[in-house]
């Protein structure tokens, strides 16, 4: 990640802000696993996966995993009551449905109007897109969290997205341990900052330019 | 256990329906709901050139990983490999052939496989040139969509927790998976599973594959891998 955990769970925290009780919500790897931590304790959230749950719990306590019950990611999860399983045609059903009222992604890079691109870098990684395609198209609602740089310090929201699209403009919002953007109508625009930073700073390390609205703030913790 | 179907059976009559060169489909997500003892018994048996199509390609020593793994592969339908990176290598190296889906849109070809259906009309990755590149494209009531033919297999291969002697079968949790879809999918298939009940005793609103998708019922060994979080 390149990343400490400090920033990232700033990070997680922030999207948490955008859940509210009886949301559907698909969380990617990394980053976006940490969301659930920062909710409140009594709010009723139905997290979806993938492979064909919903209503995913915590992690369990080692020594309690059951091999049979786990997150798209692979690792262990627990049930909340009023949970269900189903297959993963039935999963994907209620993503492309428009059933999932909110989805969190990392991703490489996303452009100045919402492009996501998140699934390979030719001739590099091919992992595959597995579900992200339909999770980034589908999705009432996508936040992508990520790092506003790559590791060589480019800029990952861009004008246009060097990397093959994984969707066009669908990502919402984009949170990076500088700042939180919101994308509507195909604009850019700087919504919060992080303590510490700066719009010139912010603006140095965006391939693109950006809104500064006039009630702009600083970034919710 | 009574027989009355033949479909009760063992590791090596079920290995008998498999070739060199054959299509097959597992069932799994991560190594999550893959047979164990039937891909152990295809590595034994030495297998090779197979079209594997699956959600993904397990890790290098978990699920299908195995036999992707050992280059017994030449041709895989999957969402993903990121998790086994021998894949990715052999793919870049032009030993393996990867014809990448979108996780559901795979799903959805398996179940229409299943389902005797020819094809889905989809509108996912119609903007995306790797995913829709030579795929044939629709008009239907003023929409554009693209033409995902239907996936079947000689073999399918599938995990479940419990199956009696029809084939009538129940799965565990998340190892459900794509398992219900896979097992629809085959020219014949095989289940191995966790425990075989006697007839009548699975609850018939309980039952997610009815036994007549299910050809071959096979006792499992056990998952014998490491899990990635263990």
């Amino acid at each position: 990640m390149g990343m400490g955990i400090e920033a990232r769970n700033r990070m997680a925290k922030r999207a948490a802000k955008e859940i509210s009780g009886g949301m559907v919500v698909n969380l990617g790897i990394g980053i976006p696993s940490l969301v659930p931590n920062h909710l409140p304790k009594d709010m009723r959230v139905m997290f979806h996966a993938e492979n064909g749950i919903t209503g995913m719990g915590p992690s369990p306590e080692a020594g309690e995993e059951d091999e049979n019950l786990c997150n798209a990611g692979g690792f262990p999860v627990t049930i909340v009551p009023g949970a269900s399983y189903c297959d993963s045609a039935t999963a994907f059903g209620m993503i492309r449905r428009g059933k999932i009222d909110l989805s969190i992604l990392g991703s490489l890079q996303v452009s100045s109007k919402g492009d996501l691109a998140n699934w390979i870098i030719p001739g590099k990684r091919i992992p595959g897109m597995g579900g992200a395609m339909e999770l980034a198209a589908k999705a009432k609602k996508l936040i992508v969290l990520m790092n506003h740089t790559d590791k060589e310090g480019r800029p990952k929201i861009v004008q246009q997205c060097t990397l093959p699209l994984t969707s066009a403009e669908c990502v919402d919002m984009i949170i990076t341990e500088l700042a939180v953007f919101k994308i509507s109508g195909g604009k850019l625009i700087l919504a919060e900052y992080a303590e510490g930073t700066t719009i010139d700073e912010i603006a140095a390390k965006t391939g693109c330019s950006f809104q500064i609205p006039s009630d702009i703030k600083l970034m919710e913790q | 256990m009574e027989n009355p179907f033949n479909k009760i059976s063992g590791l090596n009559e079920a290995l008998q329906h498999m070739q060199d060169g054959m299509t097959l489909m597992f069932g799994g997500f991560g190594g999550v709901g893959s047979p164990p003892s039937l891909i152990d018994g295809m590595m034994a048996k030495g297998l090779k050139n197979l079209t594997l199509i699956g959600n993904d390609t397990g890790f290098p020593d978990i699920g299908i990983g195995k036999l992707v793994s050992r280059g017994r592969a030449k041709k895989v339908i999957a969402s993903h490999i990121g998790s086994n990176p021998v894949a990715g290598r052999l793919m870049n190296e032009g030993d393996l052939e990867v014809e990448f889906s979108p996780q559901g849109i795979l799903a959805e070809r398996i179940r229409a496989g299943g389902m005797g259906l020819g094809a889905i009309l989809t509108d996912i990755g119609l903007d995306n040139e790797m995913v829709s590149h030579r795929k044939k494209r629709m008009q239907l009531n003023g929409k554009t969509y693209v033409v995902e033919p239907a996936l079947t297999a000689e073999v399918s291969i599938v995990f479940a927790k419990k199956a009696d002697p029809y084939g009538n079968l129940v799965y565990d949790k998340s190892a459900r998976n794509t398992n219900p879809l896979v097992a629809m999918a085959g020219n014949f298939t095989i289940a191995e599973v966790e425990e075989i009940v006697p007839l009548g005793s699975l609850d018939p609103e309980e039952i997610i594959t009815p036994g007549i998708f299910v050809d071959m019922v096979i006792p499992t060994g056990g998952v014998n891998w490491k899990w990635a979080w263990e």
